[in-house]
């Protein structure tokens, strides 16, 4: 079957994310007062072909603590659409 | 000791490298990313430089590269492996150091001159120095904010794996700790002191006509501690 995978990398909670601050600073200075605890990460959507979704969710895991987030500094998600 | 220089797509710093190791009377050879085997060469540097982009993050792609292979063979039996900016990227994302390097803090690309104390001399780069010493040498990474857990840096600390730290020299107009770095390293090594990684970038000084070969000694040590190896 064809999957649609959706995968979600952020800076870990506690890390400092300098594109974040940068990012609320200027929401900030647009008048979005009310923008706080800004975080940019990454998103990576691909097409995954699996035997089901449960086969299809674990490769993404695979992928992303491979690959596609490092564990150190990053947390993700994975969500997968059939 | 002959050095394997690794050139990754992106890799932009293998020439003055290879320049740096031959000015310090050593051997220096450069070895594409998609060889299986060294030539022959018992010791490696990764360069700086922009391997793969710095797509996903620095150093992500780079460390499944066929070459990683037998360089992780070499770091396991012994062989000294040095990576300078992106290779100190490159060994992180290969588990072969352990933290990560971040964007900087200030969110900006830093190119300047920067005030590093030497904290081990008795490893292969640093053996012409003396403990303690401080050197200034360029730097010139986005991604150079060393990040570890609470636990890493305690142990990094209490093992003495620290191998580099920014430093305020006084009376410098350097800044101090220009890109955030937790307790202000620059560079550490693995437990058996073979794996070496640090943003300064020693071959971009190593030539008096460039003002200063303050980075020279960090090459002659490696052809030191190759010599030393061979004899020993």
């Amino acid at each position: 079957m064809m999957f649609r995978v959706h995968v979600r990398v952020t800076p870990r909670p506690g890390l400092l994310d300098p594109q974040g601050t940068a990012v609320e600073h200027a929401l900030h200075a647009l008048g979005f007062a009310g923008v706080g605890g800004v975080r940019v990460g990454r998103a990576v959507d691909f097409a995954l072909e699996a035997a089901d979704e449960a086969a299809a969710n674990a490769d993404a895991t695979r992928m992303c603590e491979r690959l596609l987030a490092n564990p150190v500094t990053e947390t993700f998600t994975v969500a997968v659409e059939s | 000791m002959r050095i394997a220089v690794i050139r990754f797509p992106g890799t932009n710093c293998e020439t003055e490298t290879i320049e740096a190791v031959r000015r310090a009377g050593g051997a220096a050879q450069l070895i594409d990313y998609r060889e299986t085997s060294l030539g022959g060469c018992d010791g490696v540097i990764l360069p700086g430089g922009f391997s793969y982009g710095d797509y996903l993050r620095s150093g992500a792609i780079a460390r499944f590269a066929p070459v990683m292979q037998p360089i992780k063979a070499l770091a396991d039996t012994g062989g000294i492996v040095i990576g300078i900016c992106n290779g100190f990227q490159v060994l992180c994302e290969a588990h072969l150091l352990p933290g990560a390097l971040l964007h900087n803090a200030a969110q900006r690309f830093s190119s300047r001159p920067v005030d590093i104390r030497i904290e081990r001399a008795d490893l292969a780069v640093t053996r012409e120095f003396a403990e303690g010493e401080c050197i200034r040498i360029p730097q010139a990474h986005g991604e150079g904010r060393y990040v570890a857990d609470a636990e890493t840096v305690a142990a990094l600390e209490a093992d003495r794996h620290v191998v580099l730290r920014y430093v305020s020299v006084p009376g410098s107009d350097m800044p101090h700790n220009p890109n955030g770095s937790v307790a202000d390293i620059a560079g550490i090594c693995n437990p058996a002191g073979n794996v070496i990684g640090f943003m300064p970038h020693p071959e971009r000084l190593a030539d008096p006509v460039l003002g200063s070969d303050a980075g020279h000694r960090f090459f002659t040590s490696l052809v030191q501690a190759g010599a030393v190896e061979m004899t020993g």
